[in-house]
């Protein structure tokens, strides 16, 4: 049995995220007005381990961290097929960067009888860090490989996998157990179906908090963070657009006009 | 490691394949300022193979001392070998700052040497100053405004930076400094290997110099909404970027998303089309002539931002503007 546990955050609806506006004076983000989903970039990972387990046995952990309301995300996992799910919450987690973020996970994977591989989206939709794999694989003490788009020889202890550059790829070799975090290119997440929610109904989540990783709550959530944020300021803008009025032939003609009056056409 | 660092200001630099990144000398620019405003040297610390004629040019650009790993050994990007190397020396020469650029390597390399030396990293950032308090104020677009993360305890205080955030410094072809020689760890077992390195030719107009630039975002509504976007960026000769929600729903590749933790662009013309303009993309764009967005709601930020707005659902508009360049590119 192979055992592959998937990291996943719960965000805000990335296609709401426009309307999310931290609160000016308490800088507080007010996650409850936007539904949590799944981050894009975990579905991706989560449909790599799907694939494994219709290809051998595979028993697959889903480790989440956030408040409550992300039981729900984790629900959905378990909903596509993932096996076991575990959230970690705990108000002391609140407020954590990247670096407090990955120690928290860490602890949670230590604490699993085995783990064979460890898959991430390659960066959150929030935060967009992209930092939380390669620390976890690091207080773990195990390798990563960042970008993965395809893995290309899985099952021995050596694992071969085609990692992202800006003008190509590299072909990376990695002793297992290993962390990867993973591209949108690797494959198309599967859509939820109702057997699948019906089936996760008796699939129970697991919370851990504070008492349950034996951690100090000095080293997790915001006193944990290296970083944090001091400052939040809007950029009042004056706007000095001119609006185009006119039919859309007349808006085409003006475009076509000031692209030539700059000289680019 | 905690406060009690030196001064100095830290630019780690990669020479993958005998070629520093442009990043590499703007970020030693900007290191130039942080450390004379701390009253700290600037290192560099370079590792790749046949790359010593390019060390002058680090000094030009402002660095005081280069930590030169030149060794077949950093011909390709080998994680654990390039974090190996990296982690001692910083913990023995103790840098206030260490700046990355957020290239594929230093994606990768800062969280590892972040994690290792138990400190803090900024990702992608716009800006940095020194505070008051001699403290690095790291500016990151968020939430519709501007946020400042700091790194009040723990050294070094770490970030990364996209390409074109900061201009090239004036190069100064007087300065010179000091090359310290930097051995590769002996005796590692390394778990990770990179077999090779495949390179592909980029296709079309590259986005960082295409002087006209179309962005598309959510707005386009599927993908044959994008195809008319390709369409006219094809029929203008120009570049096609995009936003996160654009890249999110598979219409188009990463290396097109522009903005905070994509490419930074510098068109003569940019058009964004579909683009609601959440910060993270609009800080991307800069010095362009004209600025005209496309967009169906006359509320959405973007037109705050640009020079000319047209109100129009781009499903309607687009192929009536491509009718048009195509009748005028006939006559």
């Amino acid at each position: 049995m192979v055992s592959i546990v998937v990291c996943v955050k719960a965000v805000p609806d990335p296609e709401k995220a426009d309307e999310i506006r931290i609160d000016p004076v308490t800088k507080a983000l007010p996650r409850q007005d936007v539904p949590l989903v799944i981050n894009p970039l975990d579905r991706n990972a989560l449909e790599a381990a799907l694939q494994f387990k219709e290809g051998g046995k595979v028993h697959i952990t889903v480790v989440s961290m956030g408040p409550p309301p992300a039981g729900k995300v984790v629900k959905e996992c378990l909903a596509l097929g993932a096996d076991e799910g575990i959230l970690l919450s705990d108000p002391a987690f609140a407020g954590a960067d990247a670096y407090a973020t990955a120690f928290t996970l860490a602890k949670a994977i230590q604490k699993l009888d085995k783990t064979d591989c460890i898959l991430c989206g390659r960066a959150s939709s929030d935060g967009a860090t992209e930092w939380v794999g390669p620390e976890l694989a690091t207080f773990l003490g195990i390798p990563v490989v960042t970008m993965v788009r395809e893995f290309v020889a899985t099952g021995d202890e050596r694992w071969k996998v085609k990692a992202d550059l800006a003008d190509g790829y590299r072909l990376v070799e990695v002793e297992m157990p290993a962390v990867f975090t993973v591209t949108k290119d690797l494959n198309t997440p599967r859509t939820l179906r109702y057997s699948g929610i019906i089936k996760a109904r008796k699939k129970g989540i697991t919370t851990w908090g504070l008492d349950e990783l034996d951690v100090s709550e000095s080293s997790v959530g915001l006193k944990g963070s290296p970083t944090v944020m001091s400052d939040l300021t809007y950029v009042e803008r004056k706007s000095t657009c001119q609006f185009i009025e006119g039919t859309l032939e007349e808006k085409a003609d003006f475009l076509i006009q000031k692209m030539m009056e700059v000289g680019v056409l | 490691m905690s406060r009690g660092s030196t001064n100095s200001v830290w630019v780690i630099a990669e020479g993958i394949g005998g070629r520093i990144p442009g990043v590499c000398l703007e970020l030693i620019g900007k290191a130039r300022t942080l450390g004379d405003t701390l009253g700290g040297e600037v290192g560099v610390l370079l590792l790749g193979y046949g790359i010593q004629e390019q060390v002058d040019e680090l000094f030009h650009a402002g660095a005081d001392v280069v930590y030169l790993g030149d060794s077949p050994v950093y011909e390709k990007y080998q994680p654990e070998i390039f974090t190996e190397t990296i982690v001692p020396l910083s913990k023995e020469v103790q840098p206030q700052i260490i700046l990355l650029g957020s290239t594929f390597m230093g994606r990768e390399q800062a969280p590892l040497i972040a994690a290792r030396l138990g400190t803090g990293l900024t990702a992608h950032c716009i800006d940095l100053i020194i505070n008051e308090e001699g403290i690095l104020e790291q500016k990151i677009p968020a939430y519709g405004g501007m946020m400042t993360i700091v790194c009040p305890e723990k050294r070094p205080q770490m970030a990364t930076v996209t390409q074109g955030v900061f201009p090239m410094p004036d190069l100064d072809m007087s300065r010179s400094g000091k090359i310290i020689p930097v051995e590769p760890p002996e005796g590692l077992r390394t778990r990770v290997e990179t077999l090779k390195v495949v390179r592909k030719k980029p296709e079309g107009v590259p986005l960082e110099s295409a002087p006209v630039v179309i962005a598309g975002g959510a707005g386009a509504g599927c993908a044959e909404g994008w195809q008319e976007i390709e369409d006219l960026a094809k029929t203008l000769n120009a570049a096609v970027g995009s936003t996160r929600p654009a890249v999110d729903e598979g219409w188009t590749e990463l290396e097109t998303m522009i903005g905070q933790s994509g490419k930074m662009v510098h068109p003569e013309f940019y058009i964004a089309v579909g683009i609601s303009g959440d910060m993270q993309h609009m800080v991307g764009i800069s010095g362009a002539k004209a600025m005209v967005a496309v967009n169906n709601d006359p509320q959405a930020p973007v037109f705050e931002q640009v020079d000319y707005g047209i109100v129009a659902d781009c499903r309607e508009f687009i192929p009536i503007l491509l009718r048009k360049l195509r009748e005028k590119g006939d006559l």
